[in-house]
């Protein structure tokens, strides 16, 4: 039977009330909106890397298709994780909610979702803990902040826990030091306990496992994208540059990011190391059986991780390498310089890395062996060992946006900065609050650089977005330089939605152009082919 | 009295009615974070929208409003609304906001009870059929930057397999630098 009652006027139907109700964020049950979450992973790169539960599904769908036991699964994987990893056992102990870190997340900042601030995200899975793990959450349940693990709020952990780019920009502003990117890792370990992750994320850990890179390159298609590199470096310098793969017995073995053998604008950045390192006369190598410094493994779990770095030391060993020179890449140096040593300690078989030109040693990496490359140039200028004009550069207004890995896990901070000025003669830096270890996340990180959830990180890449803005309009900035291949791969996206105008390059590229070789012809194309104004090119 | 310089008077009031009701549009907790106005880069999406209803209020009461100017200043407000999680009405309804409070402060101030001059009822339309044109401008703006999201996924895929088809010899007819 129809309820009788009064029809609306038709100004209270115009009236319609765009403020979402005051809800307990336990009450507020997931939404999956499209352009937010990634698509699932194949069973078939599961399968590759021996994985629990491979199977097709989809994150839109009601059923998940969970095994019966799910949920043994899960909390015997939180049991596992609190006993091993006393971080972990802290973290979800110790956090007061006191707020420090709600404001300082991009997705939150860029998006508005109350369940980005690190604050709740954590909670969604502390909630858990306190239900299952703790004596005040079994008996008083909701009242002390716990609540019952049901596949609703399993999904809810899924959606946001890969609405999180593990940046750690918000454990720097915690008065207690939480690091909400390991409660993310962990978290993701847990949801890969039951073959819940991401088809990008994925794709690059089964392809690394299988060839030693992201994409599967095969070692000939390597070589043959770096001889088109060495065709463009004669055509633009007249000095035909050689290089050796898989070389027995080089000094050192170098390690970039795949990201920048194929893809535009990385490859430039390629082209400026394999520049580089003729100049200098380097005697080192490729591998093509481990040319991948990215590691999706670290997305996924901690074992896939390890899994996938094995390759680049025992190619080291194989090789017989003394060390390893690594490329522009991100969290590459997070777990280098944090994990490393933790998986396996020190590789005897490699030597404490010395430089060959300047005779520096890079006691920083006395324990992984491996040297980040902007450590090794910048330390070549400081020594005199390159001639260089920045006016090659002058066409540029750079500003560096700083990498989340490599500021916070590495506080590499000067040295890219040092190469830039002394290869550029016009940069300026974003606000204090945005750059170095406050630095704001591309937005993509951490697997999430895929096409289905361009929503996502457009607002997440907002916040850096916004400071780029600010030296274009002051400055007149055009060029956002960066060590980080997935930089590279999300940024120019970021730009050409928020700052048209605003391009990207690795700080390679920058060092290439300006780089003078021993018998090269007059330049007058930049590395990317095109003309360099004032340089009998283009004006 | 003169609309105009009503609203001039009325900034302040009006542009902070404005801003509380386009942070409405928002969750409570984060409305909070959002009204917070001490620093851009901590709070882009707040204060981007606070200066961004300040421009587009200036340039619709100026008498000559510049519409490459009004759409300008609606983008910076709209990119944002259409990455996050609005529909495309609830994206662009800020606009009929300033309406609603136009309307509330000329009834407090009981400017239609008095005798309303002929030029006095000739701007308000004037000014209403202006935010309506503000309308219409945001929503093309909306099209234009979900139109742009989207060819940025295609841009990006394309990207992802140029420099391979290229040495496939797949693709061998367009310089590199084009698809750039």
């Amino acid at each position: 039977m129809a309820t009788k009652g009064k029809p609306p006027k038709p100004e209270e139907l115009s009236k319609i009330s765009y403020t979402p109700p005051q809800r307990n964020w336990m009450d507020i049950p997931v939404e999956f909106k499209p352009g937010m979450y990634c698509h699932a992973t194949r069973p078939k790169y599961l399968e590759a890397v021996g994985m629990p539960f491979p199977r097709d599904w989809s994150p839109a769908d009601a059923d998940w298709k969970l095994p019966d036991n799910w949920k043994e699964i899960i909390l015997q994987g939180i049991k596992e994780r609190l006993m091993k990893y006393r971080t972990f056992h802290v973290f979800m102990d110790i956090c007061v909610r006191c707020g420090a870190c709600a404001d300082k997340c991009h997705f939150f900042l860029g998006g508005g979702d109350p369940k980005n601030m690190p604050v709740l995200r954590a909670e969604l899975l502390r909630s858990v803990y306190r239900k299952y793990f703790t004596t005040s959450g079994k008996i008083f349940g909701k009242a002390a902040g716990a609540r019952e693990l049901t596949e609703d709020v399993l999904k809810e952990i899924w959606y946001y826990y890969f609405q999180c780019t593990e940046c750690r920009r918000c454990s720097l502003f915690c008065p207690y030091g939480i690091d909400q990117a390991e409660i993310t890792i962990i978290g993701r370990e847990l949801l890969n306990l039951l073959g819940l992750n991401l088809d990008w994320i994925m794709g690059p850990v089964a392809n690394s496992y299988r060839t030693g890179n992201h994409l599967g390159l095969e070692p000939h298609t390597i070589k043959a994208n770096i001889d088109f590199m060495l065709d463009d470096i004669e055509t633009i310098t007249g000095i035909r540059v050689e290089t050796t793969f898989n070389r027995k017995g080089a000094e050192i073995l170098f390690i970039g990011p795949s990201g920048d053998l194929f893809g535009v604008p990385g490859n430039y950045v390629t082209m400026g190391e394999l520049m580089l390192f003729h100049e200098i006369g380097l005697d080192y190598t490729w591998s093509t059986m481990a040319c991948e410094g990215g590691n999706f493994g670290f997305f996924t779990s901690m074992e896939v991780a390890k899994k996938l770095y094995y390759k680049i030391y025992s190619e080291a060993k194989r090789l017989g390498v003394k060390w390893i020179l690594g490329g522009e890449c991100g969290h590459q140096w997070r777990l280098m310089n944090q994990y490393a040593d933790t998986w396996w300690g020190p590789p005897d078989f490699l030597e404490e890395p010395v430089s060959p030109i300047t005779g520096t040693k890079f006691e920083n990496a006395k324990g992984s062996k491996i040297v980040h490359i902007t450590e090794f140039t910048a330390d070549l200028i400081k020594h005199g060992k390159l001639k260089l004009d920045k006016s090659r550069n002058d066409h540029l207004k750079v500003t560096f946006h700083d990498s989340c890995n490599t500021s916070r896990a590495m506080g590499i901070f000067e040295e890219p900065r040092y190469i830039i000025k002394n290869v550029c003669n016009h940069f300026y830096e974003m606000p204090e609050s945005t750059i170095r270890e406050k630095t704001f996340c591309c937005g993509s990180g951490s697997g999430l650089n895929a096409g289905e959830n361009i929503e996502l990180r457009m607002r997440g890449g907002f916040p850096r977005a916004n400071a780029v803005k600010y030296v274009r309009e002051k400055f007149g900035v055009n060029m956002l330089a960066n060590i980080c291949a997935i930089d590279r791969a999300a940024l120019p996206t970021l730009m050409d939605y928020w700052n048209p105008g605003v391009d990207v390059c690795g700080v390679h590229e920058l060092l290439g152009n300006a780089l003078v070789m021993t018998g090269e012809i007059e330049r007058t194309l930049d590395l990317r082919g095109e003309p360099l104004p004032g340089k009998g090119g283009a004006e | 009295m003169n609309l105009r310089n009503f609203l001039t008077e009325k900034k302040t009031l009006i542009l902070s009615k404005w801003f509380n009701l386009i942070l409405d549009t928002y969750p409570p907790e984060t409305a909070k974070f959002f009204r917070n106005q001490d620093d851009p880069f901590r709070n882009p999406v707040g204060s981007t929208i606070f200066v961004g209803i300040e421009k587009i209020f200036d340039e619709i009461i100026k008498e000559k409003t510049d519409v490459a100017k009004l759409s300008i200043f609606l983008e910076e407000i709209i990119k944002i609304r259409a990455v996050q999680d609005f529909s495309a009405s609830q994206a662009i309804a800020f606009i009929f906001s300033f309406k609603d409070i136009l309307k509330d402060e000329i009834n407090q101030a009981d400017l239609l009870q008095k005798p309303a001059t002929k030029e006095f009822l000739m701007d308000l339309h004037d000014f209403q059929s202006k935010i309506d044109l503000a309308a219409l401008i945001s929503f093309d703006i909306y099209m234009k930057c979900r139109e742009k999201l989207y060819e940025l996924k295609a841009n990006e895929a394309k990207k992802m397999t140029y420099r391979l088809l290229q040495q496939a010899k797949l693709i061998v007819e367009s310089p590199e630098r084009d698809i750039n």
